[in-house]
């Protein structure tokens, strides 16, 4: 005899993350929890973040802030220290040589953006066509920043030697001019290239990271309508491509910008501000009145100066960005 | 009263036998640069170390993060050194900031008479006030900077000859440092074995002290002084008189004719590189590596010879190298720290450490009739150790140096300026630094 009655199953129900956490939860604890307010919990949550944060970034700052109107030397434990008032900020912004270093960055910053935006774009570009081979290149391309900037200071600065070096030889082997004639980080002219040329080498990919993320965000059917309209490919990119992945550049720029505004060890590693004090940047002067001059209070306020101009320079810069976005 | 006697000295025994027991397995920890006598060092202690029961440890840096490193220890207060043979220039700032303990009583006790090392090492590595007894290290490693050329390529018959149509003169070692440029110039660019090797391998390097080093062996002779003898830290007319500014050119021009290329930021190791490898001709290096390099199988031997950095006309000078051995006051080790000490400064190990390649100051080793022929450098040694100068000892030393440092490099390297125009900028920088320490006013 066959039973016709449906077949019933029984499902006991898994219990959800959070009714487990509850569950866990010691009696004493869930009933103090739950006389709390969402915004207390909140608060709860995040103040061993914020702890943290004041105790490695704010209270350092402040301390900073407070040093830099000190003559303060820290290897001068035992010297009295005396309130020197603005006397620091006046000195560095009148000093020559402090202005020389902050020329030195812009040259740099403006050089290595220029040609990692239009690089990184361009390298994006051809990346997102998806040609055959594309992701093993892709890769490839993003092996440099994936390297320690020390690795990279320390095997270029083997690249570039005028007598063993391969940088000479390949120039030499496409131009005819002999290796060892020229040096690349010992001459004053192209020792800032040298530099520009090394970080190029290795940030571009970052670049090309962001543009390509830019690229893939574009809807397809828009480039569909600009057919049907039988616009061009370059009317296409310069009316759609460019406008609609500006936001991501003008992002990559500002994260590079503040990057090679503060870079030290590559410089460091490469020429050593050198010859002279040609690539001597910003940070590399700040370091040698930090660290090697113990000029500590002197060295604060450069500190402070430094980065009010990144500061200010990046809060003008993200409201254009906006502008851009709001478009 | 024979009872109390016997007592007090079986007391006297056992404490002696106690003490003699603590400082059995402890361990002191001895920091200095990573170099050549570093090795000789560590051979040397060995017999501390069997004679004591206190065992070594040891912390060598490598030059060009030395001072960096050592005095950032030191700053902290840290307690990784127990003792530091640390650069000459720090005695003055590690004195005045309380790094290093006094050692004056500990010498009077112990019977260790200063005297009995050469003055120009007491001077410069052992007091603070400079010329005033009062000593915070003792001298440990006798250093100057001198040249090392290539014996085999000065007496090849070819080179002989070649030099003496042009020159007029024998192909020797120069007496003076016009003399020393011209070989310099003789050897740039020539053919030997077959292989382009170059004139002379001198300090250029930016980041740590490099230039000043070197540049410092053509000012001396040419007349450079820190100040006016009878006016502390008055520096118009002698850091940037015309004998300074004559010195700054020949180092510039002796940079430009006749350094291998892409020498623009090089110190003692790129000198060494150069040398070891048959590049050049000459090099300027510190004493210290000269008996490393005698033994070197490429170009040590009979190939290799060492000359006192000359003069120019009656004006002699070399930079003082070398350092001093320090008690760190931080150190939780202090008494085995200075029973090392006390040890160090006896005669026989300083003979010792002479012939394991270390450079002893001490006058019962150097001034032995025979030591001037215990090694091929050593009558050089003791010549240029009668004539060294020394840079700022000053508890400012840092930014002393950094100031010459960018102002030489600049010059030099980057041929910006002129050379008064320079040795003015350095004049200007050391007033300021001497102005915050209230020094001038």
């Amino acid at each position: 005899m066959q039973d016709d009655r449906p077949s019933m199953t029984v499902t006991t129900p898994t219990p959800s993350l959070a009714e487990r956490a509850a569950t866990a939860t010691p009696a004493t604890l869930a009933r103090s929890i739950r006389g709390l307010s969402d915004r207390a919990i909140a608060w709860l949550f995040i103040t061993p973040t914020i702890l943290l944060l004041l105790a490695i970034n704010i209270f350092p700052l402040i301390w900073t802030i407070q040093l830099s109107f000190t003559n303060y030397r820290a290897n001068r434990p035992n010297a009295p220290v005396i309130d020197v008032g603005l006397q620091h900020y006046q000195d560095i912004l009148t000093s020559p040589d402090v202005w020389a270093s902050m020329q030195v960055t812009a040259r740099f910053v403006i050089a290595t953006i220029v040609i990692q935006t239009i690089l990184g774009f361009m390298l994006a570009w051809l990346i997102d066509k998806k040609w055959r081979g594309h992701g093993f290149w892709t890769t490839v391309i993003l092996l440099p920043m994936m390297l320690s900037p020390a690795v990279v200071g320390n095997f270029w600065t083997f690249l570039y030697q005028p007598q063993i070096g391969l940088f000479n030889y390949v120039v030499s082997f496409f131009t005819g001019i002999p290796p060892s004639s020229f040096q690349m980080l010992g001459d004053v002219t192209l020792s800032p290239w040298a530099i520009v040329l090394v970080d190029s080498w290795m940030w571009t990919p970052y670049v090309m990271l962001i543009c390509l993320a830019g690229l893939r965000s574009i809807p397809d059917y828009i480039y569909e309508a600009a057919e049907v309209d039988r616009a061009s490919k370059w009317r296409q990119f310069w009316t759609i491509t460019l406008p609609m992945a500006l936001p991501f550049i003008m992002l990559a720029v500002l994260f590079r910008a503040i990057e090679n505004f503060k870079m030290f060890d590559m410089v460091n590693l490469l020429t050593g501000g050198g010859p002279g004090s040609t690539t001597e940047v910003a940070s590399i002067t700040l370091k040698r009145e930090a660290f090697e001059k113990w000029r500590t209070g002197y060295s604060s306020a450069f500190a402070i100066i430094l980065f009010v101009t990144v500061f200010g320079l990046a809060n003008i810069y993200v409201k254009a960005l906006n502008k851009v976005k709001a478009r | 009263m024979n009872k109390i006697a016997t007592a007090l000295a079986a007391l006297g025994v056992s404490l002696a036998l106690t003490g003699q027991a603590s400082a059995q397995g402890k361990t002191i920890t001895l920091c200095w640069a990573a170099w050549d006598p570093a090795n000789a060092l560590v051979e040397l202690s060995k017999d501390f170390t069997a004679k004591t029961g206190v065992n070594m440890k040891f912390e060598f840096v490598p030059w060009p993060n030395y001072a960096d490193r050592m005095l950032n220890e030191l700053n902290s207060k840290g307690k990784l050194c127990d003792l530091l043979i640390g650069d000459s220039q720090w005695i003055g700032g590690s004195a005045e900031n309380g790094h290093y303990i006094k050692l004056n009583d500990f010498f009077a006790k112990e019977g260790i008479k200063i005297d009995d090392f050469m003055p120009a090492t007491v001077t410069g590595y052992a007091e603070w006030p400079k010329g005033t007894p009062n000593y915070w290290a003792l001298p440990a490693m006798g250093d100057a900077l001198g040249w090392t050329y290539r014996k085999d390529w000065f007496a090849d018959a070819k080179n002989q000859a070649d030099f003496k149509a042009k020159y007029n003169r024998d192909l020797a070692v120069p007496k003076s440092q016009t003399e020393l440029k011209q070989i310099a110039e003789f050897f740039q660019g020539r053919e030997i074995g077959g292989k382009k090797v170059y004139g002379a391998a001198i300090f250029t390097e930016r980041g740590s002290e490099g230039i000043t080093m070197g540049v410092n062996n053509a000012l001396y002779p040419f007349g450079f002084d820190y100040q006016d003898p009878k006016k502390p830290y008055a520096m118009e007319g002698f850091v940037n008189g015309p004998g300074a500014v004559a010195g700054l050119e020949f180092y510039k021009s002796l940079f430009k004719c006749c350094t291998p290329p892409g020498y623009t930021n090089a110190y003692m190791q790129e000198g060494l590189d150069a040398f070891k490898s048959g590049q050049v001709a000459m090099m300027m290096n510190w004493f210290a590596f000269f008996p490393g390099l005698h033994k070197d199988p490429n170009v040590g031997g009979d190939k290799i010879g060492f000359f006192v950095n000359p003069g120019e006309g009656s004006r002699k000078g070399s930079q003082l190298g070398g350092q001093g051995i320090s008690v760190v006051s931080y150190s939780p080790n202090r008494n085995e720290s200075l029973q090392y000490i006390k040890w160090f400064a006896s005669p026989d190990v300083q003979k010792k450490w002479w012939a394991l390649g270390g450079y002893t100051c001490h006058k019962s080793v150097l001034n032995d009739p025979g030591f001037p022929k215990t090694a091929p450098f050593a009558a050089d040694f003791l010549v240029a150790m009668g004539e060294v100068k020394d840079f700022w000892a000053e508890p400012s030393y840092a930014p002393l140096l950094l100031a010459m440092q960018k102002r030489i490099h600049d010059y030099v390297v980057a041929d910006q300026g002129t050379a008064k125009g320079a040795l003015d900028a350095l004049i200007a920088d050391w007033t300021k630094v001497f102005k915050e320490d209230g020094k001038v006013k």
